[in-house]
């Protein structure tokens, strides 16, 4: 190996290399962003309410006990499919009742059972955090989760 | 110390290792809400105390590197920092921001982007004093003595202030802002963050076991060669059910896999140097600590990283305890243990003296690592049940978790080892006695 694979062949081969897999990753990237915009997204539009619920989900850092598309902590149940298994997922009358019940429920007090805060929201950020998880759950996210159970 | 200026580096590691207590703590705590799930709900529920977990983690790991950058690009560079005061002000920004990070997340103010809960004004200063730095090191850089070791380092840390401006770009599009939040998150751990690991790593072994800095060179360059080739496209990975193209599946499970080959070529190279090396360095603490480090960096970033890293296994355990259990012992072997290793090999040089407390220090070396081990043991035994319940049979989240007690007790019990030792290794590193033991006589060559 000594000869073939002296120093500055091997960082010659470590910087050349690195800028073909930057630059296919930059490729790839692109197209990934148009799909999400075009495809997998498209499903139902991304308006101001969506948007407005969506801060109200980062405000409040719902995403340090949940999951949401998998992805977040791992102490309170998946929610980017959380209206399908509330039978909301088409109805956003019904998806901001529940989600209102729910949330104005909390905390349980239960003894032993984990515990989600009380959060102060109004009814209109109430309505835009329905909308964001009825968007999020409309996403193409190839098949997941497994099941509903999420 | 060669250079006055390398002193900077001690203040970045006092600083380190307070939060680093912090984070063990925050931990604890997170886990003990696990086992009792109503202790403080109302004053700090979980979600604070996991914000507070883990940006101090990456916190004191990025002070880490600093610090470890100002203390080895002197030496290697062969002159002085360009401004020592710089470096202390950049130093101050970063605690200044901190302090503030933690009030305003008891206080309730945070973002809302995992790891990236940074009030904007916090955000903004990391930004400064990571352009502070740059300037510092790289004017230090330029003017001095080049090698393998520095240009590596120089490029893992350009590279990773750079992907720092993805926390400033969260789209309204939730699958967009995931898509663009992995490019700090996985190409910080398993792209950019790999090449310090890699620069560190061989600066303590030029120093600790002197072989000659060719071979060690060569090494590197290979070894981040194979971490970049996998890491940028094994990005795809994550890219499997977030709204992604189906693309990612195939890519993503090839390039990511291929991430095994520089975990596993950082633990060879560590053995080999040692095994190759006649010197007989008196840190025997710093040594330890470096060989674990690639070990369990192997094991805790590529075995536990493969477990769950092909679409088609990852489709079930995606999102469970399996990811909490590779997420700790990847970033603990990797992270955690490689500034513990420049730590315990750099105090006493900064301090002045010859190496001290080794056996109270590799005494919380064992205690640390068999911690995070059993906790990796029991998180994957609990994420194995959790998936099969919930993911195969389709039993509800949180009746699966009532099945789980069992585990996240040991998990709290394996956190106590883990507070324990991290006590022990703050206080070998500070508190200066004399050894507990005595040394053996040291073995003749040849005899
Ligand atoms: C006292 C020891 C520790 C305990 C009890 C502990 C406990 C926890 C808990 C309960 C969580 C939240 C998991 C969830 O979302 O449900 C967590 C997250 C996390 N901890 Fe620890 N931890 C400890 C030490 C550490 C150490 C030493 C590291 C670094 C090596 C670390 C890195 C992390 C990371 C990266 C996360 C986020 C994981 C993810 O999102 O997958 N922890 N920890
Ligand atoms: C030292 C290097 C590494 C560190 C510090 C690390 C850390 C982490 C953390 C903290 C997460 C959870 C992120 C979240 O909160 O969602 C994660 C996820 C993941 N990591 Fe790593 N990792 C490393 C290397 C690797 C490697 C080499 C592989 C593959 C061989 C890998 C495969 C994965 C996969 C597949 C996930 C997603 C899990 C899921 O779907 O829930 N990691 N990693
Ligand atoms: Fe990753």
């Amino acid at each position: 190996m000594s000869e073939i694979l002296t120093k500055s062949r091997a960082r010659n081969v470590f910087y050349g290399g690195s800028i073909f897999f930057v630059l296919v990753f930059v490729a790839l990237t692109a197209q990934s962003h148009r799909h999400i915009t075009q495809t997998a997204t498209a499903g139902m539009e991304l308006t101001d309410e969506v948007r407005h619920g969506k801060h109200v989900w980062e405000r409040h850092s719902c995403i340090n006990c949940h999951t949401l598309h998998g992805e977040g902590a791992y102490f309170a149940p998946e929610l980017g499919n959380v209206m399908t298994r509330w039978g909301a997922a088409e109805d956003p009358e019904l998806a901001y009742e529940i989600l209102d019940g729910w949330m104005k429920a909390q905390p349980s007090g239960i003894e032993g059972r984990r515990q989600m805060p009380f959060f102060e929201i109004t009814d209109e950020e109430m309505r835009a955090l329905a909308e964001f998880l009825r968007w999020a759950d409309q996403t193409d996210t190839q098949g997941w989760p497994p099941n509903d159970a999420g | 110390m060669k250079y006055q200026s390398q002193k900077v580096a001690y203040a970045y590691f006092l600083v380190a290792m307070a939060l680093f207590g912090i984070q063990v703590l925050g931990g604890l705590l997170a886990g003990w809400i696990y086992v009792a799930p109503n202790t403080l709900s109302e004053v700090l529920p979980f979600n604070v105390v996991r914000m507070i977990h883990t940006n101090a983690l990456i916190v004191w790991l990025l002070l880490g590197f600093f610090g470890a950058a100002y203390y080895l690009v002197p030496e290697e560079s062969e002159r002085e920092i360009f401004s020592v005061k710089l470096a202390y002000i950049q130093l101050a920004i970063l605690v200044i921001g901190t302090l503030g990070a933690v009030v305003s997340y008891l206080a309730g103010i945070h973002g809302g982007r995992e790891f990236l809960e940074q009030p904007l004004w916090v955000k903004f200063g990391i930004l400064v004093a990571a352009v502070i730095f740059l300037v510092n090191v790289s004017l230090t850089f330029l003017a001095g003595r080049k090698t393998a070791v520095t240009n590596i380092l120089m490029m893992g840390l350009w590279l990773l202030c750079l992907l720092w401006v993805f926390a400033f770009i969260n789209p309204d599009n939730l699958s967009l802002d995931k898509m663009y939040w992995w490019m700090v998150v996985h190409l910080w751990v398993e792209a950019t963050w790999e090449l310090v690991m890699a620069a560190i790593l061989g600066f303590l072994m030029l120093k600790l076991t002197g072989v000659d800095r060719e071979v060690i060179e060569k090494w590197l360059y290979v070894i981040v060669a194979t971490a970049l080739f996998s890491g940028i496209l094994g990005t795809g990975h994550h890219f499997y059910w977030i709204g992604t193209p189906g693309y990612w599946q195939w890519i993503g499970s090839i390039f990511s896999t291929f991430e095994v080959v520089p975990f596993f070529a950082m633990m060879s190279f560590a053995f080999v140097m040692v095994w190759k090396g006649r010197k007989n360095h008196p840190n025997k603490a710093a040594l330890l600590w470096s060989l674990g480090s690639s070990t369990v960096a192997f094991f805790g970033a590529g075995v536990w990283g493969f477990l769950h890293t092909l679409h088609g296994v990852n489709f079930y355990t995606h999102g469970t305890q399996i990811t909490a259990a590779h997420g700790h012992l990847a970033f603990y072997g990797a992270y955690v243990a490689l500034n513990l290793a420049m730590f315990s090999y750099a105090m006493p040089v900064l301090r002045n003296r010859a190496p001290y407390n080794q056996v109270l220090n590799m005494a919380s070396f064992w205690l640390m690592t068999g911690g995070m081990a059993f906790m990796t043991f029991t998180l994957t035994f609990a994420g194995t049940i959790q998936t099969h319940m919930q993911r195969i049979v389709g039993d509800y989240y949180m009746d699966v978790q009532d099945q789980l007690g069992l585990f996240y007790l040991m998990r709290f019990g394996s956190g106590v080892a883990v507070v324990l030792g991290a006590l022990l290794f703050i206080y070998s590193m500070l508190a200066v006695r004399r050894e507990v033991i005595k040394p053996g006589p040291v073995a003749v060559p040849g005899e």
